[in-house]
């Protein structure tokens, strides 16, 4: 078979439900149950450390997600 | 810094002292290599087969010697204190796009009276200062160098505040942002001297294009360092659209730009790509530096700005989520719009309208949670000038999302092709969208990189908002007359099928709406020289911030 005709024949098939799958995956993702905590807490992220870093350790905000922080 | 430095060399001992040495190492190392980089661009300017390669070879060998003895004075010295942000950078990049900022405004102003106004293509500096040259210096200047600066520095100062670590790779940052502004230097001279490879938005020749490989991959290094070192257990959003921004325009600089030199010591090269195909990967290229580069970025930008402006996290991270993918799932289709009743196959036309339209629901999913991130929050608009301006920079980005789609539609491009439209709807979302959410952004950030209490004047930002919106507005509007009428006379038969107006007859008739544009042009560059001066005199004169008061109740 021709190179393009294999190629087109791919993504017209295989490689285009790879696609939806993967976008219909994400979706799915965002909506999973208990995300809204972890939602909230990345969203808030940018109101913390505005002028140093993080400490390296046990130092993290007094958040309860961000305990976790390296 | 300064006061750091010695404390900390001193207290170390032996383990101090070998990193000590291990970094003067690395510095002759440095020497050694920008030595041999002046050398080896000397001796390629001896052999240069025309004027562009010369200068540019003659530039990289500036800023090598430069570099060689800012290098030999500060041997060992750099400290990389991981419990500080590395803000130096960030302030250099705030400097350098307001500078191209107002260059490029100003080339943009220029050329748009030498079309009203031809005259003004010098006949003195023919060959170097009429339109056709100074036309790519415009675009460059305010989409690679401005827009690329702003870029450069939000992208820096946003992924340490959302990583809450320091950048990665010691003094890498630095290397992007003066090997950026090289290549700058050389796609500017380039673009005077008549080197390019007439590719829009893509033309410095290859010798640009590799310099600016090597200062892409180093960017790409520093960010996901960065990310990869974070103290924060999530990657907040705005990075997602700034690793997205990054990675794909190295991917389309890469396949947009092969080439085959025709000499190691000349700018000329032969394309890889040709007909058609060329065409089409010139229009992936152009449509996704558009998506990548003047989209995804900026709406980094906008993640992480507005809501720290407002005060108040963004309205939906769900919907953040699907923006991103639904965004980058979608722009890269959307290129063969640029090529509609071309030689392009039909299908893939097609292809791209479809793409083009669905486009319009991630754009208006991003608009609205950029808007609505201000719910319960709008009383600010009143109040704050810089908050207006960054929602008027998501309204034209709502505006010009939305024209796009509908520009690509097949039958509607037949009479906005080639027309002063299409050039009206490229500055509504240049202007209003990216301007706008830059000097938003910048207005933001000068207080803050430089530690003042606040902006030097209120009243100064509002008078540069209300230039810029009616500017904009002037340039639009004006554009979209032009355009309709230009795109309507060119189509307009008489009863026995003949064409009623030539070519001239559509030039002679715009004229009034290229003079309203250039007006509009004026009032756009007044208003950014204006915030040039508000910024400096906010770090020149106004009061140093008391240090964490506002930091620490904002955290709570």
């Amino acid at each position: 078979m021709e190179t393009y005709t294999l190629l087109r024949s791919f993504a017209d098939s295989w490689y285009l439900l790879f696609m939806t799958a993967f976008f219909v995956g994400i979706v799915a993702w965002a909506w999973r149950p208990g995300s809204r905590k972890v939602q909230e807490d990345v969203a808030n992220s940018i109101f913390r450390n505005d002028d140093r870093p993080a400490e390296d350790e046990g130092q993290a905000p007094s958040h309860s997600l961000s305990q976790g922080a390296r | 810094m300064a006061r750091q430095a010695p404390t900390l060399f001193e207290t170390g001992g032996n383990a101090k002292n070998t990193t000590k040495g291990r970094k003067k190492m690395w510095d002759y190392v440095k020497l050694i290599v920008l030595a041999a980089v002046a050398v080896l661009a000397a001796i390629a300017a001896s052999h240069a087969r025309d004027i562009a390669y010369l200068v540019h070879m003659m530039i990289f060998m500036g800023a090598a010697v430069i570099a060689f003895l800012w290098q030999i004075r500060h041997m060992g010295e750099a400290v990389h204190n991981q419990n500080e942000y590395m803000d130096g950078v960030v302030r250099y990049g705030v400097v350098a796009t307001a500078f191209w900022g107002v260059v490029g405004f100003l080339v943009g102003v220029v050329i748009a009276f030498q079309l009203a106004f031809p005259d003004l293509n010098l006949a003195a500096l023919q060959g170097y200062g009429n339109f056709g040259r100074l036309r790519p210096l415009h675009t460059s200047a305010v989409i690679f160098a401005f827009g690329g600066n702003a870029l450069l520095a939000t992208a820096f100062y946003v992924v340490q505040r959302t990583t809450a670590a320091r950048l990665f790779g010691g003094g890498l940052a630095w290397f992007v942002f003066w090997g950026y502004q090289v290549f700058i230097l050389m796609a500017a001279t380039g673009y005077v001297l008549g080197s390019t490879q007439g590719q829009e938005y893509a033309e410095p020749e290859w010798l640009t294009d590799l310099w600016l490989t090597i200062v892409w991959v180093a960017f790409l290094l520093v960010y996901l360092g960065t990310l990869i070192k974070r103290r924060e257990p999530h990657i907040y959003v705005a990075n997602w659209f700034y690793l997205a921004f990054i990675v794909t325009i190295a991917m389309l600089h890469l396949v947009n730009n092969l080439q085959i030199p025709v000499s190691l010591f000349g700018s000329d090269s032969v394309p890889v790509w040709s007909g058609v195909q060329s065409a089409m990967v010139q229009w992936w290229y152009g449509h996704n530096a558009v998506g990548f580069f003047l989209t995804a970025g900026f709406l980094g930008m906008m993640y992480y700005f507005i809501p720290k402006q407002a005060e108040r996290p963004v309205y939906s991270y769900k919907l953040s989520i699907i923006h991103f993918w639904a965004l980058i799932f979608l722009y890269i289709w959307a290129g063969p719009h640029h090529l509609h009743y071309t030689a392009l196959p039909d299908w893939a036309q097609t292809l791209g309208m479809t793409f083009s339209i669905m486009l319009w629901m991630p754009s208006w999913g991003g608009m609205i949670n950029g808007l609505m991130t201000l719910s319960g929050a709008w009383d600010k608009l009143r109040t704050d000038p810089v908050i207006r301006m960054m929602v008027v920079a998501v309204g034209f980005y709502g505006m010009a999302t939305f024209e796009g789609p509908m520009m690509s539609i097949r039958a509607v491009n037949s009479l906005s092709h080639y027309t002063d439209w299409t050039i009206g709807h490229v500055h509504s979302g240049a202007l209003g969208w990216n301007g706008m959410i830059t000097f938003g952004a910048l207005y933001y950030l000068v207080p803050k990189l430089w530690k003042r209490e606040r902006l030097y004047s209120l009243s100064l930002v509002s008078w540069h908002f209300w230039l810029a919106t009616i500017g904009i507005v002037l340039y639009a509007a004006s554009m979209w007359v032009t355009g309709i009428m230009e795109g309507l006379m060119w189509r307009q038969v008489d009863a026995q099928g003949f064409l009623v107006n030539s070519f001239a007859d559509t030039v002679a008739a715009k004229f009034p709406m290229y003079v309203v544009r250039g007006l509009g042009g004026t009032m756009f560059l007044v208003g950014a020289l204006i915030m040039c001066y508000n910024l400096w005199m906010t770090v020149r004169k106004v009061g140093e911030a008391k240090p964490a008061a506002t930091a620490a109740v904002a955290a709570e």
